[in-house]
């Protein structure tokens, strides 16, 4: 504890210096980085110059003793806290205030950067996409699809936006030509049928900034057969939805799904998507199409509900 | 002779009401056809809702398949439409079955009346008569009544009948 303050003038060769002399410290003491000390002073020794400066500054602290009547901002857990009430982190808080400043300006920096490069990306894709546009004639459509849904798959195009093509039927009828473009490779991929469901993700993922809602897709669906897509939206008993290509076949799909099931014995909707590679959704329709041909029947019962051959018309 | 259990039986879809029509209407015709077969077979002619759902031919142990209640009825349904099923009561808890119809038995029994001399021939059913019961056999008479091929008369101590 501080009892004095003397500003050592005595030797003029060595370094200016300040000595402080303390007290013993008392019994109550805070708790602090020293309990005790077995020194009664200490020396602070200036090599340079600054010591009046900081003797004048010291004393002025010493006797104002501000660190009393500041009050607490960020209460230390320690044992003694609640007696105190004297302030212990008044530059913590300060030093954590300006750690969150100096994030947050960051974190604006990030963003306006990604904004500069998200322009730069769709001015780059946009230009890309008119390129090849002017080069029609030296590219091949079948190269020229290659490459958009390329890009589509990447997330840059040039999405068909409400802003370009405003809304309504117009919006609708661009969609579904853009859409028959995108469309047919993965139809082609999956044996010639999607559910609604897979389309919308596939082409929201491509499109990423612009996103199509359910409706727009399903009114662009819609249009197909008019525009003379060939893809075709179509909707079965149970009210799912997929887009078929136009060329699909629809005995071939039931005869198959016949031998498959005439071949297992009898088979789930399960079962039959794990061999056909394909989702449960779609198996499930296949089956219930054979079904309502009558070339399959089914048995219902706790342990699921599993297709058969239609014994009842083949069998006397 | 143990009773032969016709293919459907071991199918399991014979035990789920087909949704598709066609299909239904073959699965039905099959029900009908082994649940009068197999009351003929065992001389079942009253048959009760809650027993019959436990019975071997609605409810196949072996391969842990049974008859709804809903699809039983319907198959009742089919057979009273095809004159060979009655309700005894209004809540369809009890049934008379005709695994042969009165028709079918009027035309037996007036068979045999004409081959016999009715008159001197004694009163005594041959074989294929055995375990008709009387209400069967009252329901065959007057099929064979409205026919115009008998008349059902009352007498003082019974009925008698009196062959075109």
């Amino acid at each position: 504890m501080l009892s004095s303050l003397i500003y050592d003038r005595t030797s003029p060769l060595s370094c200016a210096k300040i000595v402080v002399h303390l007290h013993a410290s008392p019994a109550n003491k805070e708790p602090g980085p020293y309990q005790q000390s077995k020194f009664s002073y200490f020396k602070l020794s200036f090599k340079e110059h600054g010591q009046i400066e900081f003797f004048r500054r010291l004393t002025e602290e010493l006797s104002q003793k501000r660190w009393e009547s500041t009050p607490m901002s960020q209460p230390i857990p320690t044992a003694t806290n609640s007696q105190t009430g004297r302030t212990r982190a008044v530059g913590i808080v300060g030093i954590e205030r300006k750690i969150e400043e100096r994030r947050k300006e960051t974190e604006k920096i990030s963003q306006s950067k990604l904004m500069v490069k998200a322009k730069e990306m769709v001015e780059l894709s946009r230009s890309i996409a008119n390129k090849i546009k002017d080069k029609q004639g030296d590219i091949t459509e079948d190269e020229t699809i290659r490459f958009k849904s390329y890009l589509l798959s990447m997330g840059i195009a040039n999405p068909v936006t409400r802003e370009t093509h405003g809304s309504g039927t117009h919006y609708h009828l661009q969609l579904a030509k853009q859409l028959g473009d995108i469309l047919l490779a993965p139809l082609e991929e999956r044996g010639g049928m999607m559910a609604l469901t897979e389309v919308y993700c596939l082409v929201n993922r491509a499109r990423g900034m612009e996103l199509l809602s359910p409706e727009d897709l399903v009114n662009a669906c819609k249009m197909f057969e008019s525009l003379k897509q060939p893809l075709r939206l179509r909707i079965f008993d149970s009210g799912v939805m997929v887009v078929q290509l136009q060329s699909h076949s629809e005995e071939e799909m039931i005869s198959s799904a016949l031998d498959n099931v005439t071949d297992k014995g009898s088979l789930t909707a399960e079962e039959f998507a794990k061999l056909l590679g394909l989702s449960v959704l779609l198996s499930k329709e296949r089956l219930l199409l054979a079904e309502k041909m009558g070339h399959l029947c089914r048995d219902d019962s706790v342990e699921g509900l599993r297709f058969y051959p239609n014994l009842f018309n083949s069998q006397a | 002779m143990s009773f032969e259990w016709p293919w459907q039986y071991n199918f399991p879809p014979f035990f789920t009401l087909q949704p598709n029509v066609d299909t239904r209407q073959k699965q039905l015709a099959a029900w009908c056809s082994l649940a009068l077969s197999y009351c003929r077979h065992h001389k079942l002619y009253t048959l009760d809702i809650m027993e019959v759902q436990e019975c071997p031919v609605f409810n196949h142990k072996n391969i842990d398949r049974k008859l709804s209640t809903e699809a039983i009825l319907i198959v009742f349904e089919e057979l009273r439409k095809k004159g060979n099923l009655e309700w005894l009561d209004k809540n369809k808890t009890q049934c008379l079955v005709m695994w042969r119809r009165p028709e079918e038995w009027g035309k037996l029994i007036y068979q045999w009346v004409s081959r016999s001399a009715v008159v001197n021939s004694c009163n005594t059913f041959p074989p294929e008569f055995h375990g008709l019961e009387e209400w069967m056999l009252i329901r065959s008479l007057q099929a064979l009544q409205t026919d115009g091929k008998a008349e059902v008369i009352t007498m003082d101590d019974g009925k008698g009948v009196k062959f075109f």
